[in-house]
């Protein structure tokens, strides 16, 4: 029977991995939502309207497993991490409680209006609504990114009697890997919906929907997708500069590097071997990690026999890192290629509507990737330099935490398969219905004088040809 | 500044405070996937309806509470949960079901629906049942004997029947037509259970806890915090009389029960909550032993009151956009 420490981990570890998937969607779709509802109000064009009608329906769905997940994380610090309260308790509680206040109840609070209040409200109102619930969404990733940097890179506090109290909260929130990592985590978002969103658009087209919402939606997925990715490869570089600032073994263990040398090689592929600490089958360009980390062909980079007993576990971290980097290349050269395959006008060849169908998820799995270099690789660490892993860990007994883990695992593989299940099964369906229904005619009532009138508004009239 | 006596007062009332919310609010919603009819469909899609546009709200509270528990008294979250580590489990699990079924339902394959209901009554209930067993187990002063597990099993199942009447007097405040002389009978079966488990908590509670019995015995105290079960008595009693006359004609006094409940609650959750003050954790923790740093607090309060009132003014505002009886849910 494995240990409790080792059990928690698991268990954080799977629900907090699970819990993600589904944020990473909702940030950037509900913007997405907005961009959607924003233009049919400017235009009156259905076809908005029925894009809106569609992804908010997947949007609610994931929003709901969203929340249901997140609810097992605020229980998860107290059960498993005692001493993680304990010790920097002073300092997480207010940013998490921040994020209760701020974001939770904002999104929570106007969702039912976003999502069934568009005739009991005026279209201004409702616009509003929905660009509220993205604030919210958005400002959740502030808060709890906040957290979770300052755990990898402290900053404005003081340790008294082992116990971390906040002296400076502009420095803890503000603190140096931040900025990178909250930009980074939003367009990751952002690539997420963008490639969900090209993805089911694509399945509706192969499946022979001829309606004009999936091309459009195809459309906007992509040029978003096509501007994204290099502004997050961009950005991944400059988190990866200052990680190497803050976190050098992480960096280390990233680009597989055992002895502190320049010129160094960057790694295609390798299997690190951590108890001969070298690596097997390396593919390797010439002195080009040197290049990207320091700007200079022949810049020195420290390695891992520098941390020798304190530094992460290498081959995780090395993998998981080959695989985001990997999936961004391949993003940026599918959206550009079928992006620029529409601009000449052409419609997208079975192959290539093909292909991004199997891309569907593929932000999930970068993300989630990403995720894992973050995180393994703060190891032994749970907080920089204050707390280990191990020293946070419950008391609890490892059968309970077994348990658990054991509920938590099934329940996830039934709601995974359910919800890619629906979302397949909403996508067909709306191949079938027809191009655009009566109520998505109905131009968008732009004064509030109208509101409230739940049938059809007053001009209808002249709307009959819209 | 505040000063640090005063910050373990306030934030233990903000917590308590978001509790009852919590209560009365999923309370009602919980109360409405227990009693959801599994044969009726129609009923059934309408029942979801009343709660559809605010169950998300609803359950933020309880993010909260357990929020303010954790950030504010950090080793009593610890404590409580090491105790009640598996019901809290099910408790969370039985929370995911039954959030991801409502939304499951609406949208799978027709031919799922169906189960799609049953998770969500089963997920409902748990929900409701697990609750009552934490709080039995907590006043039991989470005792490992078979007296404290009996107890929190009777607690569990008269937390699920005050749902359910809270619920039904929802469903009379939005319904018409057999579904609302369905929830009128509803609500007068589960109104008595609740009854009966209040009862039995109240004369449980100061026997088995000598501190307890000490406070609403001393007197002049007791003089103080009589009103409180007779108060309790006497809304049972109205409501009693209220469900007898509905429904009427032109729904006269549909909202009558619901704020009857309102009031029990709040009234069972002083009492509790007279009971324990000052302890978090019964006879072994206080409030002060278990506060953060000053200076969090502090910190936090600033945000509590600036952003608190707006929630307020938003959560009114989603109330009287869905306002009145429920009409078909639509996404848009
Ligand atoms: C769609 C998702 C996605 C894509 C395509 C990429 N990333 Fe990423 N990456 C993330 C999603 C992500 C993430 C999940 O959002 C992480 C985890 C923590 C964070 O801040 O962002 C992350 C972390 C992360 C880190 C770790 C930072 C640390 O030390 O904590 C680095 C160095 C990079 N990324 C660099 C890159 C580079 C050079 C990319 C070039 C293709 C790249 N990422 C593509
Ligand atoms: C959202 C995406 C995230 C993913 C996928 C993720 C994943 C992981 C993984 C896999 C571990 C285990 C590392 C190991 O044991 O070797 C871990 C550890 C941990 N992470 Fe994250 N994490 C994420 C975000 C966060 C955030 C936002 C926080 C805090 C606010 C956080 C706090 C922790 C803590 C407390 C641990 C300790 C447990 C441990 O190291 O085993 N994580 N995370
Ligand atoms: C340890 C870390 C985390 C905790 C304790 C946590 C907690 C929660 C809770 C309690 C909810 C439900 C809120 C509600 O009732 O409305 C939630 C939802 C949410 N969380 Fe997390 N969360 C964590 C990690 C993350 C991360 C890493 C992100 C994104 C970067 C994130 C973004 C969100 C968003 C956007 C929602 C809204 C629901 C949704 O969009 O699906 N959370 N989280």
């Amino acid at each position: 029977m494995l240990e409790t420490l080792m059990l928690s981990r698991i268990q954080f570890a799977a629900n907090i991995s699970f819990h993600i998937l589904f944020p990473a969607i909702t940030i950037a779709l509900s913007w997405f939502l907005f961009f959607f509802k924003l233009r049919f109000d400017q235009t009156g064009e259905p076809v908005w309207m029925r894009a809106y009608r569609f992804w908010v329906k997947i949007f609610a769905l994931t929003f709901a497993i969203g929340v249901v997940t997140g609810i097992t994380m605020s229980f998860q610090f107290g059960t498993n991490w005692p001493k993680f309260m304990e010790t920097v308790g002073n300092i997480a509680g207010p940013l998490l409680g921040y994020e209760v206040l701020t974001a939770f109840f904002l999104e929570a609070g106007f969702l039912g209006v976003m999502l069934f209040g568009i005739k009991r409200v005026s279209a201004r109102v409702h616009t509003l609504s929905t660009l509220i619930v993205a604030i919210g969404t958005t400002l959740s990733a502030f808060w709890i990114l906040a957290l979770n940097s300052w755990m990898h890179t402290p900053q404005g506090h003081e340790m008294r009697d082992g116990v971390a109290f906040p002296v400076d909260w502009l420095a803890i929130i503000f603190n140096p890997s931040f900025p990178y990592r909250l930009s980074h985590m939003v367009i990751a978002s952002g690539l997420t919906a963008a490639f969900l969103i090209a993805g089911i658009s694509a399945y509706r087209l192969l499946k022979g929907d001829d309606k004009q919402a999936p091309k459009l939606t195809l459309k906007i997925a992509l040029t978003v997708a096509m501007v994204l990715t290099p502004v997050q490869i961009f950005l991944g570089d400059l988190h990866g500069l200052n990680t190497l600032e803050h976190q050098p073994q992480k960096i280390a263990a990233m680009e597989g590097i055992w002895h502190t040398e320049k010129g160094v090689p960057l790694l295609l592929f390798a299997i690190p071997d951590e108890e001969k600490r070298t690596n097997h089958f390396e593919i390797a360009i010439p002195k080009m990690a040197s290049f990207i980390l320091t700007h200079d062909f022949d810049g020195e980079i420290k390695g891992l026999n520098e941390f020798e007993g304190n530094h992460p576990p290498v081959a995780p971290v090395f993998f998981a890192f080959r695989i985001m980097v990997g999936i961004g290349m391949l993003m940026l050269t599918i959206s550009w290629f079928s992006r620029i395959q529409l601009w000449r006008d052409k419609p997208l060849p079975t192959w290539l509507l093909r292909v991004l169908v199997a891309m569907s998820f593929s932000g999930w799995v970068a993300t989630l990737a990403g995720w894992y270099v973050t995180e393994i690789g703060r190891q032994p660490w749970l907080v920089t330099g204050i707390l280990t892993v191990k020293d946070a860990a419950t008391t609890i007994a490892s059968g309970n935490v077994a348990l658990s883990l054991a509920m938590y695992l099934t329940l996830y593989a039934v709601l995974m398969t359910a919800y890619l299940h629906t979302l397949f099964t909403m996508a067909r369906r709306a191949v079938e219905i027809e191009e655009i229904t009566d109520d998505e005619r109905v131009k968008p009532v732009l004064h509030p004088a109208i509101a409230h009138s739940t049938n059809q508004s007053p001009n209808t009239k002249e709307n009959d040809n819209v | 500044m505040f000063e640090a006596n005063s910050l373990a007062v306030i934030f233990v009332a903000l917590m308590g405070f978001s509790i009852l919310l919590y209560a009365i609010l999923d309370g009602f919603d919980l109360g409405v996937g227990i009693l959801l009819p599994l044969s009726q469909k129609d009923d059934s899609d309408t029942m979801i309806a009343s709660i559809g546009p605010f169950w998300d709200a609803n359950e933020t509270w309880l993010v909260l509470a357990i929020g303010l528990l954790l950030i504010a008294f950090p080793s009593a979250h610890s404590h409580i949960f090491k105790e009640l580590y598996l019901p809290t489990a099910v408790l969370l699990i039985s929370l995911v079901l039954r959030g991801v079924a409502f939304d499951f339902r609406a949208k799978a394959a027709f031919s799922h629906k169906p189960t799609w209901n049953k998770v969500f009554k089963v997920g409902s209930l748990l929900a409701a049942m697990s609750q009552g067993y934490m709080l039995g187990m907590y006043v039991m002063s989470f005792e490992d004997s078979l007296a404290a597990y009996a107890f929190s099993l009777l607690s569990a199942l008269g937390v699920a029947a005050a749902y359910a009447y809270i619920g039904a007097c929802w469903l009379i405040m939005k319904t018409e037509g057999a579904l609302q002389v369905q929830a009128v009978r509803w609500a007068k079966q589960a109104g008595l259970i609740c009854f009966i488990g209040i009862v039995a908590v109240s004369a449980v509670n100061p026997l088995i806890n000598p501190d307890v019995f000490a406070k609403w015995f001393a007197w002049p105290t007791t003089l103080y915090i009589l009103p409180l079960p007779l108060l309790c008595f006497a809304l049972f009693v109205y409501s009693l009389l209220q469900l007898k006359k509905l429904p009427a004609i032109n729904d006269k006094g549909c909202w009558r029960p619901f704020v009857a409940a309102v009031v029990i609650f709040a009234l069972c959750f002083f009492g509790l909550a007279f009971s324990f003050f000052p302890y978090i954790v019964p006879g072994k923790l206080t409030i002060w032993e278990t506060a953060a740093a000053p200076e969090s607090l502090s910190f936090l309060l600033w945000g509590v009151i600036i952003v608190v009132p707006v929630i307020f003014s938003y959560t009114v505002f989603s109330y009287r956009v869905f306002w009145g009886k429920v009409r078909e849910l639509r996404y848009y």
